[in-house]
């Protein structure tokens, strides 16, 4: 295929594109900084970081995968605790007080990394028997994995004899880290981790058992074992979510998580269109965004989010984007074909005349 | 076809997105009248839409009554009182986000919120800032105290509610258990997952060791049962004298019922949540059934206060979170009296801090509930009103309080 | 003695109710492989046509409970047209996705239409009463309940086992295509299995009110799922699985209380639910069904 594109090299590519993050980062913290947004948005702010991540982990198992976990809260949830019950055991609280949040980084990696290996261990034990089994019993059996999650978290101190989840009474005084830099890294990196590996061969072995699972298992993909790999991926995230969730309210109740919660992040994913990560980002933004306009209409708020799920699946299955993904480089080097190869450009011109 | 019909979906998306922004009232609801004389600003928090709206309803109509009534009389200082509204859905990120916004319009108290959860993370976001705060419903500990489970954590001094706190309503009824009906065993049905049942629930068994009742069965059902046959076959065969239920009365309705059914003679007592619970079991059912409650309906301070609900909002005080709400109003009020008769710049943190005094040292505020003063926990000491069913009717027998 | 009798019947009578709602759910799993969330809200919607017609309109109890079960039957028939049938052929994952959505809008829907608060028709309940046998007490509602639906489940079998309709199901789960090439309406099939798995909805809804007497909108859900769970189970796809698992799970949540661990009701039911579905994914009564490329 002839085309009129530029060819940037790859490690370009990646440049180019981080530094157009760090310029969003930039223009986003000067605007904190002059106080163009308020505290209110930046606290919108850091609620659409978490909600983008748990969207664009859920992706990974929903679009990518194309199985249909009802339990995404589940995770999200197990990250969160534990994360919390880390952060409370060092010295972490003292330091966001007293402003040092810096001297804290290292406590604050730790968690986060801890809360994500907790949530995939999770996801490892669920994903290993459930994924033999065909679609709807996955979705039936992390629907009941989300349910027990919730009744483990409030009943589990009395059996162990001693405070750890707290029940009901929900875990208190969690260290409030997700500042919104740190949400913003952590979303930046989400992002260009499940990149990353959906461009890698290993990605591709995952979108081909979407595709179709017994032809991909006749060419030899191990498709138990990418199936557990995607949906522990998707589980390390959501629970990178639950920690900065706790860690943006400072307190956390069982309660939070349940079976709706994990409706919602689908209904992102859904909508945004399924395999498409822009897709899952842009439906988390502007969700959140809309459910904080919709205050004064909150009832039917819901109907319109079921509404949409099912209009959405008669008329349009794949999502509002479908499987399109944004491409930053792409459009650079569509933009300086177009300036730097007109010959290209006439002869595409030529081509769609005769056609 | 189908392409047209995506495109028309989306449009439908964006322009709902549009409608949206513009009625985006956020607040602004509250009787300012003329915005060029002098206004003071109040947030009222409360989750007036999904799960158990019903309360968060509640608590907006029956603060506003009291504000509406204050402004009608000239306000304080003759500033008019406006009230930024915000529905936090009964979620805690809700919540926060909406006393941020507050915060943006220069509000110097907050009212609110309603369901615990959402008030513990409303108060941490109102702590940091010393922004005063009362909630008219929030029971459990937490919520004035940072951690309930480690004293050293301290309070969070700016934050007062106008309802009992859990633990102290279970043991109330321990008490009244043993004082009144000479109760010497007792049951327990409780709701797991509900912080507030469990809260009421621990109150009254810690009670219950102390006064030598013997408690001989503690069961729990998870949120959304409906058929608590198995947990009242169990507890009517252990026979006890009282059987608590610290939950709210739709469930306790059908508790009640399948109990009697199963052969349960105790006499029931119950937690605040009981209010209205006449409609939801047979009268012969609930004969006896004693619940303490936060407000004496038909008694003589509240009478005012019912008649006025009935014409501002066309019904019945629904609950006792109506009136709970109005006196929580009257208190924010009273100590915004206070800081503005200094003459303090409203919002000043001497201003904020003037308010957080005046309400922790009150004493003797005559309230429709009952006369206020608060403990060291921010927490009101007032006695509790007992309401027994009789006839199918319930009915207020007198105030109590145990030590 | 009187006891266990009493936690037995206790058994049964919850059991029962999660029986006739997990019939609905494997009827049409089993025909068009579809899980159909919204079957536990068509019950929710029959609890409140039951609670207005006797409260609002004062009808006679029997009129009630036939406008129930017709208007539930509609509901269904009318969900599977509008919300199904455009997706018949598309992706699982787009019918699964689409099921939740009828859900949650009707539960939503209930919401803003009934409101939030739990309706109680205590005052004039459907059946009231019990009987006393040998010292143990049980409400005509608990005995109407488990007969029914025990009869329910016989009428069922004739039906899909005896007629020509029921030959005409079968034939559609079995093979789509080759039903249809055999003469058989697809359309009409489908419909006519949706009734009737609407129309057990139906009855639950009015076994249910008659036990517990309460309508509000959620209501649906967490019964929904239990039957859902019971389906499975019992293996989905199988009238007396159905059966079977909901039995079971009414058995098993008693038991559980019975021990004293009722906190953990819930998630010991989803922890079996795990645990057969990993020894036996196609349930206790399930057929095997090997997927071919």
């Amino acid at each position: 295929m002839k085309t009129n594109r530029i060819h940037i090299p790859m490690p370009l590519r990646y440049i180019i594109n981080i530094l157009l993050t760090v310029a969003l980062w930039g223009v986003l913290i000067a605007l904190i900084a002059e106080g163009i947004i308020t505290n209110y948005w930046s606290g919108i702010l850091v609620t659409i970081g978490i909600n983008i991540i748990l969207a664009v982990s859920l992706n990974v198992a929903t679009g990518y995968l194309g199985q249909l976990p009802l339990g995404h809260a589940g995770f999200m949830a197990v990250g969160a605790y534990a994360g919390s019950i880390y952060m409370k055991a060092t010295p972490l609280g003292d330091l966001v007080r007293s402003g040092n949040t810096l001297a804290g980084l290292p406590y604050i990696i730790v968690a986060l990394v801890l809360s994500g290996v907790v949530a995939g261990l999770f996801g490892l034990i669920i994903g290993i028997p459930a994924l033999r089994l065909r679609g709807d019993y996955l979705a039936i059996i992390t629907l009941g994995f989300g349910e027990i999650i919730r009744v483990v978290l409030t009943n589990i101190d009395s059996v162990l004899g001693f405070k750890f989840t707290y029940g009901a009474a929900g875990l208190k005084q969690i260290p409030k880290i997700s500042s919104f830099t740190l949400v913003f890294i952590c979303v930046a990196l989400t992002c260009l981790i499940i990149h990353m590996v959906m461009k890698s061969r290993h990605g591709r072995a995952i979108l081909s058992i979407r595709e179709n699972e017994i032809a991909a298992e006749s060419v030899g993909i191990n498709t138990t074992y990418y199936k557990v790999m995607a949906f522990v991926m998707s589980a390390f995230f959501a629970g990178i979510a639950g920690c900065l969730y706790a860690g943006y309210l400072g307190s956390l109740f069982p309660s939070t998580f349940k079976f709706m919660k994990s409706i919602e992040i689908l209904v992102m994913v859904v909508l945004g269109g399924m395999g498409s990560m822009l897709g899952s980002v842009l439906s988390a933004t502007v969700l959140t965004v809309i459910s904080e306009s919709l205050r004064s209409v909150g009832d039917l708020r819901m109907v319109f989010y079921s509404l949409a799920l099912v209009l959405m699946m008669i008329f349009r299955p794949k999502g509002l984007l479908g499987s399109y993904d944004f491409s930053m480089s792409r459009i650079l080097e569509k933009a300086l074909g177009f300036i730097f190869r007109p010959a290209a450009r006439k002869e595409k011109k030529k081509g769609g005349a005769v056609k | 076809m189908k392409k047209f019909l995506a495109m028309l979906l989306a449009a439908v998306m964006v322009l709902s997105l549009v409608a949206c922004g513009g009625n985006d009232n956020a607040g602004n609801t509250g009787d300012s009248g003329d915005a060029s004389g002098d206004t003071i600003k109040i947030a009222l928090i409360a989750n007036t839409t999904g799960d158990n709206a019903e309360y968060g309803i509640s608590v907006r109509n029956g603060a506003m009554l009291y504000i509406d009534q204050l402004n009608a009389n000239g306000g304080i200082n003759g500033k008019q009182i406006q009230v930024l509204e915000y529905d936090d859905k009964g979620d805690g990120v809700e919540a926060v986000n909406a006393f941020n916004l507050a915060m943006e319009q220069g509000i110097t108290a907050v009212i609110g919120s309603v369901l615990t959860g959402p008030t513990i993370t409303l108060a941490d976001a109102t702590y940091e800032v010393n922004m005063p705060q009362i909630s008219a419903s929030a029971t459990a500990q937490g919520v004035t105290q940072i951690d309930p489970d480690d004293e050293s954590a301290g309070i969070r001094t700016n934050v007062f509610r106008s309802c009992f706190i859990d633990p102290f309503q279970g043991q109330t009824m321990a008490h009244y258990a043993a004082d009144k009906l000479g109760a010497t065993t007792a049951a327990i049905l409780y709701e797991s997952g509900s912080d507030y049942s469990e809260g009421c629930m621990n109150g009254f068994v810690e009670a219950c060791e102390e006064l030598g009742i013997e408690v001989v069965a503690t069961e729990a059902f998870a949120t959304g049962d409906k058929d608590f046959n198995a947990q009242m076959t169990k507890i009517a065969a252990a026979n006890p004298d009282v059987v608590y239920m610290p939950f709210y009365y739709t469930e306790a309705g059908l508790a009640i019922t399948q109990g009697r059914q199963a052969g349960l003679t105790a006499t029931i007592l119950g937690s605040d949540g009981f209010g209205s619970i006449k409609d939801y079991a047979s009268a012969e059912d609930l004969e006896g059934t004693i619940y303490g409650s936060g407000y004496a309906p038909g008694t003589e301070s509240v009478a005012q206060f019912e008649a006025d609900y009935q014409e501002a909002y066309g019904e019945a005080v629904p609950n006792m979170f109506a009136p709970l709400a109005y006196d929580a109003a009257m208190l924010m009020c009273e100590a915004l009296k206070a800081a503005e008769e200094q003459g303090l710049a409203a919002g000043s943190d001497e201003y904020k801090q003037a308010v957080i005094d005046a309400i922790a040292s009150m004493s003797g505020v005559e309230g429709i509930t009952g006369t206020y003063a608060f403990d060291e926990y921010n927490n009101p000491e007032k006695s509790v009103a007992m309401i027994q069913l009789q006839g199918g009717e319930e009915v207020f027998t007198e105030f109590y309080s145990f030590n | 003695m009187s006891y266990v009798f009493s936690q037995a019947v206790n058994a049964l009578q919850l059991g029962s109710i999660y029986a006739l709602v997990a019939l609905g759910y494997s009827m049409v799993y089993g025909i068009i492989l579809l899980l159909n969330f919204a079957h536990g809200d068509i019950i929710m919607v029959g609890a409140y046509v039951t609670y207005y017609a006797m409260t609002s309109f004062h009808l006679h109890p029997l009129v009630s409970v036939v406008l129930a079960v017709v208007m539930c039957t509609l509901l269904g028939v009318v969900i599977e047209k509008v919300a199904y049938t455009p997706l018949r052929s598309a992706p699982r994952l787009s019918l699964l996705i689409t099921a939740i959505g009828v859900s949650f809008l009707l539960e939503n829907g209930a919401q803003l239409i009934f409101g939030t608060d739990t309706k109680s028709m205590v005052q004039e309940p459907l059946i009231s009463g019990s009987l006393t046998l040998g010292g143990v007490s049980i409400t005509y509602a608990a005995l109407i309940t488990i007969v029914v639906s025990v009869v329910s489940m016989i009428a069922l079998t004739i039906l899909v086992q005896k007629t020509k309709l029921g030959k005409a199901m079968r034939a559609v789960s079995e093979d789509m295509g080759a039903a249809q090439l055999m003469g058989i309406s697809l359309n009409r099939t489908i419909s006519f299995t949706f009734a009737v798995g609407s129309a057990l909805a139906g009855i639950g809804s009015v076994l249910h009110i008659a036990s517990y007497f309460q309508a509000s909108p959620m209501m649906g859900s967490m019964l929904g799922l239990k039957a859902f769970v019971a389906a499975v189970l019992g293996g989905i796809g199988s009238i007396p699985g159905a059966m079977i698992g909901g039995f079971a799970i009414g058995i098993v949540e008693t038991l559980v209380t019975a021990a004293g661990l009722s906190t953990w009701k819930d998630g010991v039911v989803f922890a079996i639910l795990i645990v057969v579905l990993l020894l036996k994914p196609t349930g206790i009564l399930g057929k095997k069904i090997t997927e071919k490329v």
